[in-house]
């Protein structure tokens, strides 16, 4: 789910880099106001968690390859507004350090990563979640469909922008200038595999986590 | 912040950093594994060569931009390390560095916000 450099084009990585500032923004206030100097670690154990889960390349056998992003697990443990921080982090270094992502797509990637995939996961979490308690099954199962929800709307997103880039770059001689492939590839390419098997990864890790943290520190988990 | 508390920080999330490490450690089989599985790389991730390979040629604009950035540790290897062992080796320091630099960003940021506060 990283673009690398070269596959969006100008308005498309500027507009989403436009796009995802005041998300920024807004969590950079909301963060100042609500983290805790206690909870520092924690934002930076869960920017680590993501870092490295984003390493465990999951195979589609013959195929492609994917992986979990923590999004959702993230924002359950430290609100939406700081896992927008922590994985915003994490895709920085990515694109800076290891060319996992692009430099121009960093907009992009966040936008698709740390702002719809946390957002949405942890909105549909709460909404099924509801009031049942932090130990509950429930709680449990809510992050699962939260997570497999959000990464695979992260991924829909990321298809849908590769997909709009042959209509509007073409050269000269009417090929694509950028990603060449059309929307009728791209979004079934990126949201099958995350709906039939990524997602489903993302969504185990969240409930083993959250099961474990159950046990261990149920106080993490939050309401 | 006092050094108490910080200590008892570190002892609560002991177990969880501990669990990052290992992590790290298992790192390679996120290479292993979809080698067993003959996976290539992730979907509209393709370097140049492999769309080449793909549609037939480069798109233009696609070759330009992608050589704005040359990351130090490309995909998370280094040069000549990028097969079997070393690649593997090369990946949980890659997890290493990753993580170190994702920490120390984060306590940079969280002192950026909070500065000018007590």
């Amino acid at each position: 789910m990283h673009i690398p450099d070269g596959y969006l084009g100008p308005i498309t990585y500027g507009g989403l880099w436009a796009a995802v500032a005041p998300v920024w923004y807004t969590a950079a206030k909301r963060v100042k106001t609500t983290l805790k100097a206690a909870q520092v670690p924690l934002l930076a154990l869960s920017s680590a968690f993501s870092f490295v889960i984003m390493m465990f390349n999951v195979p589609i056998p013959g195929g492609t390859t994917g992986h979990a992003t923590g999004a959702t697990l993230v924002a359950i443990l430290l609100g939406p507004w700081s896992a927008v921080i922590a994985i915003s982090i994490t895709i920085v270094v990515q694109a800076f350090i290891f060319g996992d992502g692009g430099i121009t797509a960093i907009g992009a990637n966040c936008f698709n990563m740390a702002f719809a995939d946390v957002i949405m996961g942890y909105g549909i979490y709460k909404l099924i979640r509801g009031s049942s308690p932090t130990t509950s099954k429930r709680t449990v199962i809510s992050g699962a469909i939260g997570a497999y929800a959000g990464i695979t709307i992260g991924a829909f997103l990321t298809g849908v922008e590769l997909g709009i880039q042959p209509y509007l770059y073409k050269g000269p001689d009417g090929r694509p200038l950028y990603s060449p492939f059309p929307l009728s590839i791209a979004v079934p390419a990126m949201v099958i595999e995350y709906a039939v098997v990524f997602g489903i990864i993302e969504a185990v890790i969240t409930a083993l986590v959250l099961i474990y943290l159950q046990r261990s520190n149920p106080e993490l988990i939050r309401g | 912040m006092k050094i108490s508390n910080l200590k008892s920080q570190v002892s609560n999330y002991k177990k969880l950093w501990i669990g990052i490490g290992i992590l790290i450690l298992l790192t390679p089989l996120g290479l292993i594994i979809p080698e067993i599985f003959r996976a290539g790389g992730a979907w509209g991730e393709w370097g140049t060569d492999e769309i080449k390979h793909i549609v037939g040629y480069v798109p233009e604009g696609l070759k330009r931009l992608s050589e704005i950035w040359s990351a130090p540790f490309h995909d998370y290897a280094f040069s000549g390390w990028d097969k079997g062992i070393r690649s593997y080796i090369a990946y949980i320091i890659s997890g290493l560095i990753g993580v170190a630099i994702v920490i120390v960003a984060t306590y940079l940021f969280a002192k950026v916000i909070k500065r000018g506060e007590r």
